[in-house]
């Protein structure tokens, strides 16, 4: 997962920190791809926010006698074994998931990052500790905290976040952490050490924006992983529960009955992925705007 | 080095010994003794059994005794398997699970790395988008979905494979070794288009080119062996990852491994085999994660730059 | 471009070459073909077994091995489900019902050649009495004469216990009660003789888990022995040529596959793996019913799903209250939409002719009287009716019924109701403790009795878990039914409780149960019943039925 940097370009990225994101902002404007994610993820999370208004059915509303049926003029996307209309489950599952993606990503994020990065600028015995803690946390059995974190503190959205958040900043501080390791050696920040610049500023200003590559990387691929972790965390009774539903359920529920009634699937699963494209080419065109240098994974 | 290494395993030991001491209370804190069920077990019965595995002791000594078992390398017997110790299923179920993992790690490294490679020869191209694009389904792909997919497909349409089992009928290895690999060749093909891109572009590159020699020797020669250094850093963690995570392709193909073991032992509050697993993992973990840490010192930039120094 | 081409050329060969490394070859002949042709027959066994001891196992899977391996006193005809010979050749039952004495066949013998004796079955049930061995079904050699209070410890002399040898073919037991159901118990493994002289080898006899019951050292007298006990992957037996009834049985062996995931086991039916599921997936029924009728094995069982619900609570006190929300539900809609397998909606709790004893339906599904009883108890239209947890273990299909069920009383009785899925041991905890509302149950009968039903609703039992009695209700089924011999007038005193049960409504039957199994054709001599019960004697594989078209 290192990202290798060439020295030239990080040096001069370092002199105008400042306008980081201005400039980000102007180089991201012209990638049309990214824009066009950018376009998809507002208009999902607008849908999202508006779905009470605008769903064509209730998300509970059931209609057993009609069952599971394909899409048809009354249910574009067609109907679950309750009869409930599909496209209205999904718009109502994109206000789960899109909230647990971010959300719970969001929190890996910004603990991933702070802990990997004063781990690896501090070094050292710091360094240590707290890299060991991420290993002790890898290695704990998983379910069984979930189930223990239920009985302590019962079942609510934030222990889900809390959950999530749990397992998926340890990965995210071992990256940034090689990230900030192979950094802190180079010029940039020798002469930044040199100037007499606080620690705090070396690391907001210098290091956590050169880390943000890798980072913005591995983000696009934690939200969808973490919109299915969500669904199985639900097995274990946390999270949401029925008749609520998320896309990660619609997905793991449509897998049962693939055979007999293909659309349970299919529909959920475009939604993901369509999320997860246009979350891609945000994430790409956001790394290469932030990054001088051209394009590369 | 030898010092680095020497430290990291030393500081395992107080690691080990936090997720023993973390996971043998947390497993008895849960809800749920390994003996309750559906039709109420008299009192008296539960007694028993309490006595037969030590349960009726105080905590503390179990734990001391746990401690003094496992040091000995016994990891005591399962509750929920009469008559089969920890350490024997443990046994079992390793050299399988190792095995799907070493196959699917093959499956993830040939797929991943010839479609990374492939792509970045031509980048922003139909060549690059078709199997990066692939690559992103890949990694979305949760393999509850990918392998009943593939055994729909393979075994039930079209009746090439095997739908379950391992090692029972011949190629019942092969939808099990994809599904578990898939994910991490599309995290591989990622990793190995970035690695060529940033290689390609170098100036010993364009030597060997200006040299003359044909471009598929510059790419497998030349370019290879610096672009898949980042894939090889991703590799120790992968392989843990893929140890400890087989859980659900295990459950999918009726695959006797140490994943399903894993979870199976958490739903059935098997004390001892919840205990034995998470030491096992924990081990591997600690193991790979310094691997891994061992080859990223290895390939700090100063020895890239005297690499490319050289060439 | 040219080269590039030639690139791609090369990986995708290497990528294929290693793939076809892994394969091998192309796959051969299914089990179905090789199973027919050698007579071995492929089980679908849901779990694992946790240990082949018939003393210490509880569940299925375990019962279904443990039948082909060892053989009780008496067996099952399949078809009417009366006793019919075993170990013991005849049986007489004392006038009072209380003693029976059973004669045993001089020549059934054990697996490596021992006679089975009288003494073989005195030892084998002090063995299944043990206190320090943990039996949980233990319970089930109560009727015994001083077992119970051999069991718990009460008593330390076995000699008062009323299993009695009176010579190496001959066993007399003696009753507390005159219990019409004794003989049927006589089949369940925990009443299974045990080879002394193998346990003692290995272990001492209370002990848990020692290695008398590995392959090699196992010693049965069932029609099968054990061969072959490989882990989570299979379980080998084969034909005993020492077993007394040896000619009559037809196939060479099984082999049990414990499958735990249902659609893994349908696909591998439907691969032609397995000639027998334990279960099958279900959104799957209505498709074989349409398609594919005839593999698929309906029947009803003696067990059923209902909720219970916890009556200590201040809003399901009120026995209005329970009726309401039993009458709101419509179980017939959710047998047909939702569980689709034929499962029969249930208005009393003990199944339908449960051995010629029938309840009287105590409700229906009528939501105008459902609201009517709500009104009377407050909470007209649901105004003010507390929101309610529904607890269930995290499953597909409990899942789905709770899902209707939520719907259905908020539609027609608006109260609210919350789902709360629990993984199995959660849930259990809960429910024992108390800690729910209303949660999702199953009952499934030991023995074909409605006692089996009923007896679990006394004060204070076990199983009841609702905080509900009644004085007349523990009466009935504790002292005046047991005391009763004869059939009619005991069934009458049964019918009585269950009526108060039922009137009461600590719990909601919903539907009784319906074994489901997928069937190969080429497998003869199933016989459906209540218990899904067989004799492994009685199947036979048909080789020329192997060809038949699953898919």
């Amino acid at each position: 997962m290192s990202e290798p940097m060439t020295l030239d370009n990080s040096f001069q990225q370092a002199e105008k920190g400042t306008s980081l994101w201005q400039d980000a902002w102007i180089r991201l404007r012209k990638n049309k791809l990214a824009l066009f994610g950018l376009g998809v993820i507002v208009f999902l999370c607008v849908i999202a926010l508006l779905t009470p208004f605008i769903a064509p059915y209730g998300y509970e509303e059931q209609d057993l006698v009609l069952g599971a049926s394909p899409p048809s003029a009354a249910h574009w996307l067609g109907t679950d074994i309750f009869g409930r209309d599909m496209l209205t489950r999904i718009m109502y599952g994109s206000r789960v998931s899109l909230m647990v993606g971010f959300i719970a990503t969001g929190v890996a994020l910004i603990i991933g990052v702070l802990w990997g990065t004063i781990a690896g600028y501090t070094g050292g015995r710091v360094d240590a500790v707290m890299m060991r803690l991420v290993d002790i946390l890898y290695a704990l059995p998983f379910m069984i905290f979930i189930i223990l974190l239920m009985v302590i503190f019962g079942r609510n959205i934030l222990l889900l976040f809390l959950a999530i958040g749990a397992v998926e900043w340890l990965t995210m501080a071992r990256i940034v952490r090689g990230q900030v390791l192979s950094l802190r050696r180079q010029e940039f920040i020798e002469a930044a050490v040199s100037l007499g610049l606080s620690r705090w500023t070396i690391i907001h200003r210098h290091l956590i924006p050169n880390t943000l590559g890798p980072v913005i990387v591995y983000t696009t691929l934690t939200i969808p992983s973490v919109m299915l972790l969500e669904a199985f965390l639900s097995f274990l009774g946390l999270g949401i529960q029925p008749p609520q539903s998320s896309w990660g359920l619609l997905i793991s529920y449509g897998v049962e009955t693939m055979e007999e009634y293909p659309w349970l699937l299919i529909f959920p699963g475009l939604a993901l992925s369509i999320t997860l494209f246009a979350l891609n080419f945000l994430g790409d065109g956001l790394r290469d705007a932030l990054d001088v240098r051209s394009s590369k994974d | 080095m030898f010092r680095f290494i020497l430290s990291r395993l030393l500081q395992a030991i107080p690691v080990l010994l936090v997720v023993i001491t973390a996971t043998f209370f947390l497993v008895r804190a849960a809800p749920g003794g390994p003996f309750s069920a559906e039709k109420a077990v008299p009192p008296e019965v539960i007694k028993a059994l309490e006595a037969q595995y030590k349960l009726d002791q105080p905590v503390w000594q179990q734990y001391i005794s746990y401690l003094g078992d496992l040091v000995q390398g016994n990891f005591g017997p399962s509750f929920r398997y009469p008559g089969r110790t920890v350490d024997e299923l443990i046994y079992g179920g390793l050299p399988i699970t190792a095995e799907l993992a070493l196959y699917a790690m093959l499956v993830a490294i040939i797929i991943g790395v010839s479609a990374g490679v492939f792509a970045a020869l031509k980048p922003n191209t139909p060549q690059d988008y078709v199997p990066m694009s692939a690559a992103m389904i890949g990694i979305c792909m949760p393999s509850f979905l990918m392998g009943p997919l593939l055994v729909l497909v393979f075994g039930i349409w079209l009746e090439w494979l095997p739908v379950s089992g391992w090692g029972d009928l011949p190629g019942d290895k092969l939808l099990p070794a994809i599904t578990l690999g898939t994910g991490y060749a599309a995290f591989l093909a990622r990793l190995s288009r970035g690695g060529m891109l940033e290689v390609m572009s170098q100036d010993y590159i364009r030597t060997a080119r200006a040299k003359g020699l044909p471009e598929w020797v510059v790419v497998l020669k030349h370019g290879l062996r610096g672009g898949l250094i980042p894939v090889v850093a991703f590799l120790g963690p992968a392989f843990a990852g893929l140890l400890s995570g087989s859980f659900v392709v295990e459950t999918i193909f009726q695959i006797p491994g140490l994943g399903r073991f894993y979870v199976q032992a958490a739903f059935n509050r098997d004390y001892t085999m919840i205990l034995g697993t998470t030491v096992f993992f924990a081990t591997l973990i600690i193991l790979f994660n310094l691997l891994s840490d061992i080859i990223a010192v290895w390939i700090n930039p100063k020895l890239r730059h005297q690499v490319q120094g050289g060439s | 471009m040219q080269k590039n081409n030639n690139l791609s050329a090369t990986v995708l060969l290497f990528t294929w070459l290693a793939f076809l490394s892994l394969v091998g070859c192309s796959s051969g002949e299914n089990n179905v073909t090789t199973g027919n042709r050698d007579g071995v027959l492929h089980w679908g066994n849901g779990t694992d077994p946790q240990e082949l001891d018939p003393h210490i196992v509880t569940g299925i899977p375990e019962h279904h091995i443990l039948a082909a391996l060892l053989e009780g006193l008496v067996a099952k005809d399949p078809a009417t489900l009366e006793a019919i010979p075993a170990v013991a050749k005849t049986w007489d039952i004392s006038d009072d019902g209380k003693t029976y004495t059973f004669n045993l066949r001089n020549n059934a013998t054990w697996s490596n050649g021992d006679p089975v004796t009288a003494q073989d079955f005195a030892w084998s049930w002090w063995r299944a009495l043990q206190p320090s061995l943990g039996n949980q079904y233990a319970y089930m050699l109560f009727p015994i004469k001083n077992a119970e209070a051999y069991a718990k410890g009460e008593i330390d002399d076995f000699s008062k216990v009323g299993v009695k040898v009176v010579d190496d073919h001959t066993l007399k037991v003696e009753l507390n009660n005159a219990t019409p159901y004794f003989l049927q118990l006589l089949d369940h493994y925990s009443m299974f003789p045990v080879h002394r002289p193998t346990i003692e080898k290995f272990g001492k006899a209370d002990e848990r888990g020692s290695l008398w019951t590995r392959p090699g050292n196992f010693v049965g007298n069932g029609p099968f022995t054990l061969k072959e006990w490989k882990l989570f992957k299979r379980v080998d037996v084969v034909k005993n040529p020492n077993y007394w009834d040896a000619d009559k049985v037809k196939l060479n062996g099984i082999r049990f596959h414990p499958v735990e995931n249902v659609t893994t086991e349908e696909r591998m039916f439907r691969s032609g793996q397995l000639h027998h599921t334990g279960s099958i997936p279900i959104d799957k029924v209505a498709t074989y019913k349409k398609d594919k009728h005839q593999l698929l094995h309906t029947h009803p069982y003696l067990g059923n799903y209902f909720y219970r619900l916890n009556t200590t609570l201040p809003h399901l006190t009120d026995k209005r209250v329970r009726q309401a929300l039993a009458m709101a539900i419509d179980s017939k809609q959710i047998t047909e939409q939702v569980t689709k397998g034929g499962e029969v909606p249930a208005y009393t709790f003990t199944p339908p002719d449960t051995l010629g004893y029938s309840a009287k339906p105590a409700f229906e599904f009528n939501p105008d009287k459902a609201k009517q009883l709500l009104a009377d108890a407050g909470y007209p239209n649901g105004e003010g009716f507390p929101v309610t947890e529904l607890l269930y273990n995290t499953s597909e299909g409990h899942r789905k019924i709770a899902v209707a069920i939520q719907q259905m009383w908020n539609q027609y009785l608006g109260v609210n109701i919350v789902l709360n899925n629990q993984d199995w041991k959660v849930y259990l905890d809960s429910v024992n403790n108390g800690d729910y509302s209303i949660a999702r149950a199953g009952w499934i009968g030991d023995y074909v009795d409605p006692n089996t039903f009923l007896d679990m609703w006394v004060k204070d039992g076990g199983n009841n878990r609702t905080g509900w009695s009644n004085p007349r209700y523990d009466e009935l089924i504790l002292k005046l039914a047991p005391q009763t011999a004869d059939r009619k007038l005991r069934y009458q005193l049964m019918a009585e409780a269950e009526a108060i049960l039922l009137e009461d409504m600590p719990i909601i039957p919903i539907y009784i149960y319906n074994s489901k199994s997928l069937v190969h054709p080429s497998l003869k001599g199933l016989q459906p019943n209540i218990l899904n019960y067989n004799l492994y004697k009685n199947l036979s594989l048909d080789s020329n039925m192997s060809e038949v078209k699953l898919n």
